[in-house]
């Protein structure tokens, strides 16, 4: 607990981000480790290594609520593994958002923060349409991280996503790494307003890379 | 007292080196010249504690030279020699024969014959693999392309040695002395010259016979003993009985003891035998320099002092020439060069014994030897100078932006872990890892067992892993784990001291007997102590929950729920005992029980899975419904 307070109390006037990592295979990983990498080495930024702390699934949820408590924007950083999230990240779900703490009548100890999806997928946005390959969109496959935002009282916003990862060339992944670490320092200094939130599909809309260096 | 008894003479040689060795290596002269000024203040020249039985002593002191020869042996795999062989035949053949060709041709030119002319330029062509090994390895210098080279010339003239020693017979011009003494009287000497030859090569053969079908199988009868000291005895027994072997048919003992050290290089004892030679042949070499301080005839130099200043300074420049020279042919840097010529310049210790050998055997006159001894023993005492002269002053100006250092392989192994102990523990850590991919280096005291792993394909090596010389030996500069599973509980605890004392980076993970082990072990410092039946004890229990009707999963989270639990407590008892009080005595153990078992009545077992319950939900919905 210790560490976690130093890193809050070094910038007191600072949004606190939990980035909740989940990658059952990191040294196999190319976009998601060039993420990590970025925000491991970012200062205020807590990143909580699921399958690293728990590689038996015994999360400990007293401390992984005390965590929570202690920061305002909730990230769920992890690839797109059969339309969700690793296994790890389910069970992260079941056990840590109790009910009478999370949700219920009188669960709202996470009431008012924010909480998004930065996800990585093999295949490209075009495949995420209803006349895609996937056929659905990626706010379909999303529905039940939304509506357990909601129930837990948390502000859902749109997802980060890097999509069509397999055919993409290195420099184009540490660009995308560049394009979250330029999203999580804007959350970082309150730059983002509720109403610019609204008109974006994805997160990655307000840090946009440039057409010009982009392959 | 009796200046003569021998109590004395080894107080006056002690305190000599303990007096100017340290001193010497302050100054940052090396402990080499220390010796040597120690043996100079002690010799004849200033206090004549130690009169003329410097010559004695220095036939004793010699035995320093056969064991570090014998090390050097050990440190030689055949794989390694391989590996290197074109810095070694290359730059150290290129070395011997410039310099045999250049420095007898001059001899021969002085008007001395062909054949004395040409066992000089051999003999001159000597460095010295004493003091030069010794100055890298305490300046560090060993892993750099000058370390390197000079190590790979070294080694051929170590290896040059027999045939030198094999060829000066047939040099022989002169009537053959009368001995001196009786060691060196031996039967070979009256042989015709072909026939010397021939015992010269047999002998050879002989040794790399004997280390493989008598020596190892020996070491491992006395190794099955499990007495050290009886193994240190085989150690010093095998390298004694190869110079008395050795003197007996007229050999260089050192030429002896080094094959015995090349052929049981690859054997499984080569750790623990290196570690049982080291400090005898520290000692012994401390006072091999010491008689070669004490023996510089400074009465001969006063009568020719010019004659002998110019020996030793053109021969010395000669050399380094010739080196330099050779040095630019191979590509080394031109500050590294520096360092590779000036360090190799001087005449060695083996030109010692290759003098006595060839006045023994009649090849060059008493009186030429004396005069080169002198000549010899000046040079090795400059070569200290030399090389710091070399690298506060000359290597300054020369290696500005030099950086050509190559990394080279290491003798030793250098695998990130090393687990000692090979036993039922010890081998199973030991083959998951190697399932994985992961290469240790083992460390066992059982012979047998060795053996048998060694058959398997495994890295083990035969010794008490709490020693320093052994765990230096297996490459703990340079491990980042030791995992400690030995059988013995006092012996892990050793180790634990002695890691924190040699080789504080080193993370231990050690194993722990019971409670009361891993609390002397956490008191100790240790952060990852491994009792070894808690595993299976817990697992007994949670097979039994499931074979009583319990849910898999329930009874697995249960185990491990517990084990965490029990970990935690097992941390904070440790700090809460003092010591004196978990010796194991029955009254304690009951005690140290009811507190685990007080402890486990607060535990949380389970409670983390209120999650998966969903009576309160149910409540809610009640109370809603109603």
């Amino acid at each position: 607990m210790s560490v976690l307070r130093r890193i809050v109390t070094r910038r007191p006037d600072m949004v606190k981000i939990l980035i909740l990592f989940a990658h059952p295979v990191l040294e196999k990983s190319r976009v998601q480790s060039a993420m990590h990498r970025r925000v491991q080495e970012m200062p205020g930024i807590t990143v909580n290594d699921l399958y690293q702390c728990y590689p038996d699934f015994d999360i400990d949820v007293d401390h992984e609520q005390e965590l929570l408590l202690a920061h305002d924007v909730i990230v769920m950083q992890h690839p797109f593994y059969w339309y969700s999230a690793p296994a790890i990240l389910k069970q992260w779900m079941d056990l840590v958002l109790q009910h009478g703490w999370a949700y219920g009548a009188s669960g709202d100890q996470l009431q008012g923060k924010i909480i998004f999806n930065a996800i990585s997928t093999g295949g490209r946005q075009e495949a995420y349409r209803q006349d895609g390959y996937n056929r659905y969109t990626m706010e379909d496959f999303l529905r039940p991280f939304e509506q357990t935002a909601r129930l837990c009282k948390m502000r859902y916003w749109p997802p980060f996503v890097v999509h069509g990862v397999h055919r993409m060339e290195p420099a184009d992944i540490q660009l995308h790494a560049v394009q979250y670490e330029e999203l999580l320092i804007a959350l970082q200094h309150d730059r983002i307003s509720a109403e610019e939130i609204q008109g974006v599909r994805y997160l990655n809309e307000l840090t946009p890379i440039s057409k010009t260096i982009v392959s | 007292m009796n200046t003569n008894s021998f109590f004395f003479q080894a107080f006056v040689y002690l305190s000599a080196a303990v007096l100017f060795v340290p001193i010497a290596k302050k100054l940052g002269l090396g402990s080499v010249l220390g010796y040597l000024l120690a043996g100079v203040v002690i010799g004849p020249a200033v206090f004549a504690l130690i009169g003329n039985e410097g010559q004695d002593i220095m036939h004793f002191a010699e035995f320093g030279v056969v064991m570090m020869l014998f090390l050097i042996g050990l440190e030689l795999e055949p794989a390694l020699l391989w590996k290197m062989r074109r810095p070694i035949a290359g730059l150290g053949g290129m070395q011997i024969l410039f310099s045999t060709i250049i420095l007898g041709g001059l001899a021969l030119a002085l008007g001395l014959p062909w054949q004395q002319a040409l066992a000089l330029g051999m003999i001159l062509s000597m460095s010295s693999t004493a003091i030069v090994l010794q100055n890298l390895q305490e300046k560090d210098l060993m892993r750099t392309a000058a370390g390197q080279s000079s190590f790979s010339v070294l080694l051929f003239q170590d290896i040059a040695v027999i045939p030198m020693l094999a060829m000066l017979p047939l040099l022989a011009t002169l009537p053959i002395p009368a001995s001196d003494d009786g060691a060196h009287l031996n039967w070979v000497s009256g042989q015709p010259a072909w026939m010397q030859t021939g015992i010269v090569l047999g002998s050879v053969v002989a040794i790399i016979l004997s280390g493989q079908y008598v020596i190892r199988p020996l070491l491992r009868f006395v190794a099955a003993t499990r007495m050290r000291e009886v193994f240190t005895a085989s150690a010093l027994l095998l390298v004694v009985g190869i110079a008395v072997l050795m003197t007996y048919v007229g050999l260089s003992p050192a030429l002896g003891a080094f094959l015995a050290g090349v052929v049981l290089a690859e054997s499984e004892y080569r750790h623990e035998l290196q570690s049982d030679i080291e400090p005898f042949k520290g000692l012994l070499l401390g006072l091999f320099f010491i008689a070669v301080g004490a023996s510089i005839d400074f009465s001969l130099i006063m009568q020719q002092p010019w004659t002998i200043l110019g020996l030793v300074v053109g021969v010395m420049l000669l050399k380094a020439f010739i080196l330099l020279l050779l040095g630019k042919v191979f590509k080394i840097s031109a500050g590294q060069n520096l360092l590779f010529s000036f360090g190799l310049c001087q005449v060695g210790e083996f030109a010692f014994v290759l003098f006595s050998f060839s006045r023994q055997e009649g090849v060059l006159p008493p009186g030429l030897v004396n005069l080169l001894m002198a000549v010899v023993a000046i040079s090795m005492a400059l070569t200290p100078i030399v090389m710091l002269i070399n690298q506060r002053i000359l290597m300054p100006r020369v290696s500005v932006g030099d950086s050509n250092t190559r990394e080279v392989d290491v003798i030793n192994e250098e695998n990130p872990i090393i687990i000692a102990g090979f036993g039922h523990f010890g081998s199973t850590i030991g083959r998951f890892l190697r399932a994985n991919g992961i290469n240790a280096t083992y460390l066992d005291i059982d012979s047998d067992r060795v053996d048998l792993m060694r058959k398997m394909g495994f890295k083990v090596y035969y010794g008490d892993a709490s020693r320093y010389d052994l765990l230096h030996a297996a490459g703990a500069e340079r491990a980042k784990i030791i995992i400690i599973a030995l059988d013995d509980t006092e012996k892990r605890l050793e180790m634990v001291h002695t890691i924190q004392k040699h080789f504080p980076h080193i993370t231990m993970l050690v194993r722990a007997r019971n409670r009361f082990d891993a609390y002397e072990q956490i008191n100790a410092g240790m952060q990852h102590v491994y009792r070894e039946s808690i595993d299976t004890s817990v697992r007994i229990g949670m097979d039994a929950m499931q074979l009583l009707g319990h849910r898999a999963y329930t009874a697995q989270r249960a185990a491990r729920t517990f084990f965490k639990f029990d970990e935690k407590v097992l941390k904070e008892l440790a700090g809460v005992k003092n010591p004196q009080e978990y010796v194991i005595a029955a009254g304690n153990m009951i005690q140290n029980l009811e507190n685990v078992l007080k402890n486990d009545l607060q535990s949380p077992f389970l409670a983390q899975d209120d999650s998966w319950d969903t009576e309160t939900l149910r409540e809610e919905m009640r109370d809603k419904d109603s």
